[in-house]
């Protein structure tokens, strides 16, 4: 029975903490609502900070999700600039940074994640820094601008991103990778050759395979990377980005079930029934592939935050969505829907040459996932088709010619 | 400055005064209006700010980028009044704009 007066503690007021918030209001919530969020800011949108913001094209107030008078107008208290550093549930209660507590009837961990950091000489340096947070852009954005040498430690889309972002200020980039090829974890082969071949000719350089052994640095401040082959590729700023650790240590210490992030169910659910949790911490549920999965995306922080809101409040949960992603660099609009989990062939359709193209990553006759590049067809319909599970014909998907409503047909 | 009326599927409206340069997708979202999701905070990537634009108001919001169009070809009831609230920019002369939501956006 839901008790629509219940007090809601909110841990986290990144885009999972600050949706569910505003989920609860609108589903009808009246209890009160905390707020708590280690930044000094208002739950703002992360993804343009690697993005617009670093380019200049979007301000603070843009960013934010809602003004901060709404806050207050709406009976959320926020606790900004504060972290939970414990949980007790047998009092109910959580604990902040600044020795208050605060009683909860239901509680929601929105901890998200953290940058994973190299434990390698120099990585202390000034200018060695994270992109995850407003601060960690707003220091990224100081240091770039003409003429200056971005290195960038990590070949995924954070890393991509801020290198065509460097490109458009006016720096040199160069995207150091471990494995031999950019979005070795995220993408297939075809679409890392891609990206690497539009970022080259776009004036970035890469090392890849290439080990880095430290960061090398005058008076404090990091002057270049060190690779394992000896060489140190001079640098005024380094970037590292190479994952995310999901902030689930205070879940753990409660005694909540953990296995890389929070485990939850369909809605959002952990271990203990009065305790949700959502976004880049959990570990939940994609019926759709049969499995568990961690999701850093903010659709995935939407939809937990509407799963959980709507259980609080005793409404049906929303429907199932496929996972789906997005990442913009230069012109191209990056768009995935789907995990390629089980998929036995890849289909390419359209011509990269073109920088409009689709990869389908098919099961059978199923779509299990689709990566398009400039191609809002092949992802609006290919995400559809991996949600109903329709068979589709191989022939039609690869030809082109043939429309995608024809192929869903 | 406009003031833009959103209606909700079931008839409730929501009156809210946007600032000029913003979308009517973020006059939205920062008033806490259901029915418009915007999941992807204005990137024109989902599809999911999708608004009918009140007939008085035809051909004031501006042109659909291909993208724009592109998207809307896909996403679901789609009519010919159908826009992606976040490329509409808000500007004096959209003073007075209405605009009807889909019953889901997803």
């Amino acid at each position: 029975m839901a008790d629509l007066a219940a007090r809601v503690v909110i841990a986290g007021a990144g885009h999972a903490g600050g949706s569910a918030a505003a989920f609860l209001r609108q589903y009808g919530h009246t209890g009160p609502i905390a707020l708590i969020g280690d930044e000094p800011l208002v739950p703002y949108q992360r993804p343009p900070l690697s993005k617009a913001w670093l380019k200049g094209e979007a301000d603070a107030a843009s960013l934010a999700m809602k003004p901060a008078e709404w806050y207050g107008d709406n009976g959320c208290s926020l606790y900004l600039g504060l972290s939970v550093v414990g949980l007790d549930r047998t009092a109910r209660t959580v604990s902040l940074s600044d020795g208050r507590s605060l009683g909860y009837d239901v509680l929601i961990l929105a901890t998200g994640a953290r940058a994973r950091t190299l434990p390698l000489p120099g990585a202390d340096l000034s200018g060695v820094m994270a992109l995850r947070t407003a601060a960690d852009a707003e220091a990224l954005k100081a240091a770039l601008g003409p003429g200056k040498r971005l290195a960038v430690v990590g070949g995924g889309y954070v890393g991509l991103e801020a290198a065509a972002s460097a490109r458009a200020l006016g720096s040199e980039a160069v995207i150091i990778e471990r494995e031999e090829r950019v979005l070795a974890r995220v993408a297939c082969p075809l679409l890392s050759a891609f990206f690497t071949g539009y970022h080259q000719s776009r004036g970035v350089t890469f090392e890849l395979s290439a080990g880095v052994e430290g960061f090398a640095g005058q008076d404090g401040r990091v002057t270049g990377v060190r690779l394992a082959d000896g060489r140190t590729l001079a640098c005024d700023a380094a970037l590292v980005g190479v994952g995310a650790i999901p902030n689930d240590e205070i879940a753990q210490a409660a005694g909540l079930d953990c296995k890389g992030g929070i485990l939850v169910d369909a809605e959002a659910r952990t271990s203990d029934p009065d305790i949700f949790a959502i976004g880049d911490v959990t570990q939940r549920p994609l019926p759709l592939y049969d499995r568990t999965v961690r999701l850093e995306s903010v659709p995935n922080a939407l939809e937990q935050a509407k799963q959980a809101a709507s259980a609080i409040t005793g409404r049906p949960g929303p429907a199932p969505e496929v996972p789906w992603f997005w990442s913009d660099q230069y012109d191209l609009k990056l768009q995935i829907a789907g995990m390629p989990f089980d998929a036995d062939t890849i289909l390419v359709r359209g011509d990269p040459a073109a920088a409009k193209f689709a990869v389908f990553h098919l099961k059978g006759d199923w779509i299990q996932a689709v990566e398009a590049v400039n191609a809002p067809p092949e992802f609006m319909m290919g995400k559809s088709l991996i949600g109903s599970r329709k068979a589709i014909s191989r022939e039609k998907l690869a030809d082109p010619s043939v429309s995608m409503k024809e192929v869903a047909a | 400055m406009a003031r833009i009326t959103y209606v909700e599927h079931d008839g409730t409206e929501h009156i809210v005064e946007v600032k000029n340069g913003t979308s009517v997708m973020e006059g939205a979202i920062k008033n806490n209006v259901p029915g418009i999701d915007a999941d992807c905070g204005g990137a024109c990537a989902c599809a999911t700010c999708h608004v009918y634009v009140d007939a008085a108001w035809d051909g004031k919001t501006g042109a659909k980028s291909a993208m724009e169009e592109s998207m809307l070809d896909f996403a679901e009831n789609v009519e010919a009044n159908s826009r992606l609230s976040c490329q509409i920019k808000v500007t004096d002369e959209l003073d007075g704009l209405v605009v009807r939501l889909p019953e889901s956006q997803h």
